[in-house]
């Protein structure tokens, strides 16, 4: 590592901002360059779905790090500047502003985008996506008492806005195509848990609903048709089926590429040059034998902690367990582990008190996921279990009267 | 501005400015303060922002949360004085706050 090293990182999200302050943790001395799309510095997604969204935190709390952060770490933000092409053979990078730029080392962090769906309407003004601080702004200005929010989607982002909205005196209905809410991510039990939950505090879910059309009037929204013919008239509609990683560059420049963008455990693509962190990834998960795309936070900072690690010549740190939060109400929902391979569901505590875990094991009882809601200890507990590999007693899990801090002494 | 001090596992000491309202975890992150890492960004999610608190100021940072109990139980190198430093809210009176950091968060 000299000082003549330059880093240039494609991508300013929360990923991107992550790893090229880790960089400077770990002693890198050379030129970091960070390009993003987005005119702001790398700031945190999570909340504008939650606390940013209700008005509970500020623009400079969104923030990554604070604005003078980068000058005093001498990390070049060129913001508001999309890398158009990579040369993985000359090692350069060429922008929208017609400027090639070399690096010794890359790393994409290039994310995600939300899926789009193919139905008329998407044009409407008022009909919304929500994946960066602009699309938060649009929608907060479009929330508040007596407004209609319609929710295209039950994953996390529409189940959170929908949460959100309802603090804010708007009513918010969430249209789900699936029989259930969180379908694709989240086990039967917790999908039920959240839809009582939710239609308790008054949010309307239409499960099994196919979505026709956006209908509108002088080019803004003022309904979302569905299959069965019937209208859901609303003032704002979100759209959040999904979301698609931003491959394209990779792919055009020759690095290797499945559903993401291909990396080992040091984040290292194709090229050994080149590294790849968060959304836009399709990794490998040693706890479960198989690669996989996440899109969280913590992957995208264990990433960032892998990549760098790697540039100054460290060992990476030891593979943790994937993990995934979110704040829905007072519901405060932690998950640990995917549930691949577990056959088992076993559920300690009580859904209807709002208190509960769902433990997903294997035939021979190793854990594979918990989904805790407001019960901390089971999701601590679980990242130690399924990290450590402990084979478990199931009459223990549901047992109220067992510690969980027992079953990982 | 109040100002606090991070001690890190091998001993080196990081004395910076803490904002007052924000947390003690964001005076950490805000400073680049190496050994806090706050994957969760405040959401007490996931606790790796672990702190001991010198025993002398444990009365003037609050107490902790039962969902922070229930967190640091788990937490490696738990000890009576730990906490999770994003659930400890800056105020006038931590100015000179002295706060040590485990070997690592993960």
């Amino acid at each position: 590592m000299s000082e003549t090293e330059r880093v240039i990182i494609v991508g300013a999200g929360h990923g991107g901002g992550a790893a090229a302050a880790t960089l400077r943790q770990y002693g890198f001395k050379g030129a970091i360059t960070v390009i993003g799309t987005e005119p702001i510095p790398p700031y945190q997604r999570p909340p504008l779905s939650k606390a940013w969204l209700k008005g509970e935190a500020d623009a400079a709390s969104l923030a990554l790090r604070p604005p003078a952060f980068y000058e005093k770490a001498t990390i070049t933000l060129r913001l508001s500047t999309t890398v158009t092409a990579i040369d993985i053979a000359g090692k350069t990078v060429t922008t929208d502003a017609g400027e090639t730029l070399s690096y010794d080392w890359l790393i994409l962090a290039t994310g995600a985008r939300a899926r789009r769906l193919p139905i008329p309407g998407m044009e409407l003004s008022g009909v919304l996506e929500l994946r960066t601080a602009a699309d938060a702004d649009q929608l907060k200005a479009a929330l508040g008492p007596g407004k209609r929010l319609a929710v295209v989607g039950g994953g996390y982002i529409g189940l959170e806005a929908a949460a959100s909205a309802t603090a804010l005196g708007s009513s918010a209905t969430v249209i789900e195509r699936e029989t259930r809410v969180l379908a694709r991510v989240a086990s039967v039990e917790l999908s039920h848990a959240y839809q009582i939950a939710h239609r308790k505090r008054g949010v309307t879910i239409e499960l099994g609903a196919q979505v026709a059309a956006l209908e509108g009037a002088d080019g803004k929204i003022t309904g979302v048709r569905l299959g069965d013919g019937r209208l859901i008239p609303c003032d704002v509609a979100l759209v959040g089926v999904g979301a698609v990683a931003n491959i394209e560059l990779a792919q055009q420049a020759g690095i290797m590429c499945d559903m993401g963008i291909s990396v080992d455990l040091a984040a290292r693509t194709s090229d050994p040059s080149v590294f790849a962190i968060g959304d836009c990834t399709w990794r490998p998960l040693p706890h479960y034998g198989r690669d996989f795309r996440l899109e969280s936070v913590p992957n995208a900072l264990e990433q960032a902690r892998q990549a760098a690690a790697t540039i100054c010549g460290r060992a990476p740190a030891a593979p943790e367990v994937p993990w995934f939060w979110s704040d829905q109400f007072d519901l405060k929902l932690q998950i640990v582990g995917l549930n691949f391979g577990a056959t088992h569901t076993l559920v300690r505590g009580d859904p209807a008190r709002e208190s509960f875990a769902v433990f997903h094991l294997t035939d021979d009882h190793h854990l594979r996921a918990v989904e805790a809601v407001n019960m901390p200890d089971a999701f601590m507990a679980g990242r130690l279990l399924i990290a450590r590999g402990t084979q478990l007693a199931p009459a223990q899990i549901c047992d109220m009267s067992v510690a969980l801090k027992d079953l990982v002494a | 501005m109040p100002q606090v001090t991070f001690i890190e596992h091998n001993g080196t000491a990081h004395t910076v400015d803490a904002v007052i309202g924000k947390s003690l975890m964001e005076a950490a992150v805000d400073n680049s303060v190496p050994g806090i890492d706050a994957d969760c960004g405040g959401a007490c999610a996931c606790a790796t922002c672990h702190v001991f608190v010198t025993p002398e100021w444990e009365a003037k940072t609050g107490d902790r949360t039962e969902a922070e109990i229930a967190m640091l139980n788990f937490a490696a190198e738990v000890k009576p004085n730990s906490r999770l430093s994003c659930q400890i809210t800056v105020t006038a009176e931590l100015d000179g706050l002295v706060v040590h950091m485990p070997d690592g968060q993960h």
